[in-house]
């Protein structure tokens, strides 16, 4: 149980295991074969917190980036913000925001893009003949982006076209597409010039033509087969995210922590992040190296709850461009007063934040604040901050101390995948107590259909494993004695299988 | 015809980012298609080699058993083996832990960091999680590797003049723009 230091051995002796990918699920039947519970497994750990602890404040915000290569700029961002308060400049100019904004807005599009076009959308293209469990049962030859291409050609060129959009706009704020170093302590490295907007700006309209296409075919999808998804590893929960201040809007990239329950009571007024520790823990299992957060004042077992699109869009009082605040409202129209629970919603609402992205987008490069000289903001020195962005996947907190001499002594991260720890076990459990009870082997389709409901909350494992959306999965039927029953590892042999 | 040529990718210890480079050849993806067959990879749903490939990218090193498993797998199934970014070539940022005690990097992450509960004083311990490396290992230091693409994360058109190169028979020389170290 300890790491020898090397010695010449490769491994040190710490948790045991045998698992092929980097997710993992375990299902556990009782005698009579009923699912009791099932847990994902995040079979992944670098570390980030410890080997932070030491270096040069300014480092952080390009380092820090490195856990994740999918969502890069909101960890780039939420560093570079609490690495704002360090310096005392969290009072950034126009330009220095508006330039962070962007280069935000940017992520978020490339990264749903990538989500719905390239990873989820051989779930929904591929037909369903009427029952959840064979909804997402196209054999695995097809669930990749360039099957899509081969049935849709049209609808894949727009989705790698828009991720290519979002990751332009990433260049050009941020000096690179991916781990770029646009934000410093204090500001942004660089404006953006004239001839970069017209660039961004001569596509613009073609984006948000698509924008638009995509939440129709999300929004259709989920409502032809409604009476499919609806109970599709589906539960009432909590649900999290930051609004705006002022007035509750959604923003991204800045507000305070608000959090409702299933019905969209308000369980969390309006936090500013800076309490974070006051209202949110974490709590440590034994079977992930992920932790399970959850809101202090209802407790481990009641405090849990749901980030990202869902959560968003159930959080945010409306949203403060056009054409995305008319598809929240048919969005809430679903539901009306009470929370959306339904987790393959998800979906939709991922495509309707898509939709806002490139509104902001283009209200942002007509802003003549980006072409602006000011860059760096400054102030009195802190030595604690904490910052918080709604990253793609959700919420990221990052919470650092910075000695005098300049080095990081504390760093606590609550990636947005963490947050979601819990509600993808849920799903996970719920999908498996629905189809699995009763059966002693596991159909390729049935395998599937654990990812569907994972993949609903675009898990960025990078942040916590590696695999993106497709995860290798192994899972075993577990008895009440603990027996392993019957064992599938997920391969391309036995995933086509009925 | 012959048949075309397979390529399977890899993502080890490293964050993700070098496949997102090989994705930032954006509409290229879909000539590439037409040249070569992806065998496994992690943006596929093929969770098993499904048959001997010509070109084998690995992004990220080595931090737990299950990458050496898997590097091994790959060096096994490919004719030539890239290392694909600065995780897999020396590490990266990923071996920033390298210089302290495995230990003490689970003890911060899971007893000390603020706002943790955790009333048993546990480690991530169970038998189905894997077995973390005492380091982080680069990928030449575990299998031979053939080709080195550095970056983090390579340019895509590096990526791109590499696959091209390699799959038309000539010779894959770096271009200089295309190298980077950061």
């Amino acid at each position: 149980m300890t790491a020898d230091g090397g010695k010449g051995k490769r491994y040190t002796i710490l948790p045991v295991t045998r698992v092929e990918g980097h997710g993992k699920v375990t299902i556990h039947m009782d005698d009579s074969g009923v699912v009791d519970h099932a847990r994902l497994h995040i079979v992944e750990f670098r570390g980030f917190e410890r080997f932070i602890l030491g270096r040069p404040f300014w480092e952080v915000p390009v380092i820090v980036q490195r856990l994740c290569g999918i969502c890069p700029v909101s960890h780039h961002l939420a560093a570079a913000k609490a690495m704002d308060r360090i310096v005392g400049g969290e009072r950034l100019t126009p330009t220095a925001e508006k330039v962070r904004r962007l280069m935000h807005y940017g992520q978020i599009f490339q990264s749903h893009a990538l989500h719905f076009f390239h990873l989820a959308s051989p779930d929904f293209l591929f037909g369903t003949d009427g029952t959840a469990a064979s909804a997402f049962g196209a054999p695995p030859e097809k669930r990749n982006i360039l099957a899509v291409a081969a049935k849709f050609p049209d609808l894949a060129v727009q989705g790698v076209m828009m991720r290519k959009y979002g990751q332009e706009i990433i260049r050009r704020t941020a000096g690179k597409k991916i781990h770029g170093t646009g934000a410093v302590p204090g500001g942004v490295n660089k404006n953006l010039s004239l001839a970069e907007r017209d660039d961004l700006l001569k596509d613009a309209d073609r984006m948000l033509a698509w924008a638009r296409e995509a939440v129709g075919i999300a929004r259709d999808f989920t409502m032809e087969h409604l009476d499919e998804l609806a109970p599709f590893g589906s539960f009432d929960s909590n649900h999290l995210s930051l609004v705006r201040e002022s007035d509750g809007a959604l923003d991204l990239y800045e507000g305070v922590l608000r959090a409702v329950d299933k019905d969209r009571n308000m369980i969390l007024v309006d936090v500013n992040p800076q309490r974070y520790l006051d209202v949110l823990m974490e709590e440590v299992r034994p079977w992930s190296y992920m932790k399970f957060p959850f809101l202090k004042e209802l407790g481990p077992e009641y405090g849990w709850y749901r980030v990202g699109p869902l959560a968003r869009l159930n959080t945010a009082s409306f949203i403060d461009t056009e054409e995305a605040n008319a598809a929240h409202g048919e969005f809430r129209e679903l539901h009306k007063d009470r929370a959306n629970n339904v987790t393959m919603c998800y979906h939709w609402a991922r495509m309707i934040e898509l939709l806002h992205a490139i509104e902001k987008i283009r209200e942002l490069l007509l802003d003549p604040d980006l072409q602006g000289r000011e860059l760096l903001a400054s102030g009195p020195r802190r030595e604690e901050a904490v910052a918080v962005v709604e990253a793609p996947r959700g919420t990221l907190f990052h919470h650092y101390r910075v000695n005098r001499n300049d080095e990081v002594t504390m760093c606590n991260l609550i990636v947005s995948t963490t947050n979601n720890n819990e509600p993808m076990n849920r799903a996970v459990t719920k999908v498996a107590k629905d189809h699995f009870s009763g059966r002693k082997e596991i159909s390729g389709k049935l395998l599937n259909c654990i990812e569907v409901a994972i993949r609903a909350y675009d898990p960025c494992l990078s942040c916590a494993t590696h695999a993106v959306g497709e995860m290798p999965l192994d899972v075993e039927l577990v008895d009440a004695s603990g027996e392993v029953m019957a064992k599938m590892v997920r391969d391309a042999g036995a995933a086509g299988e009925g | 015809m012959s048949p075309k040529p397979r390529i399977a990718t890899a993502s080890l210890a490293g964050c993700f980012g070098c496949h997102m480079s090989v994705l930032d050849i954006d509409e290229r993806i879909l000539e590439l298609a037409t040249r070569v067959e992806f065998d496994r990879s992690p943006i596929n749903d093929f969770k098993e080699f499904r048959d001997r490939c010509a070109v084998g990218i690995v992004e990220g090193g080595c931090c737990n058993e299950e990458n050496v498993e898997l590097l091994e797998k790959f060096r096994k199934q490919c004719d030539v083996l890239i290392s694909l970014g600065d995780c897999a070539i020396n590490g990266g940022v990923p071996a920033m832990r390298n210089n302290i005690p495995l230990r003490e990097c689970l003890e911060q992450a899971y007893l000390k960091c603020p706002g943790t509960y955790n009333p048993l004083n546990v480690l991530p311990n169970d038998p189905e999680i894997p077995l973390l490396l005492n380091r982080v290992y680069p990928c030449h230091e575990v299998v031979k590797i053939d080709r080195f693409i550095p970056g983090c994360p390579p340019p895509a058109d590096a990526i791109w003049a590499a696959l091209t190169a390699l799959l038309t028979g000539r010779s894959a020389e770096p271009v200089y723009e295309h190298l980077k170290y950061d």
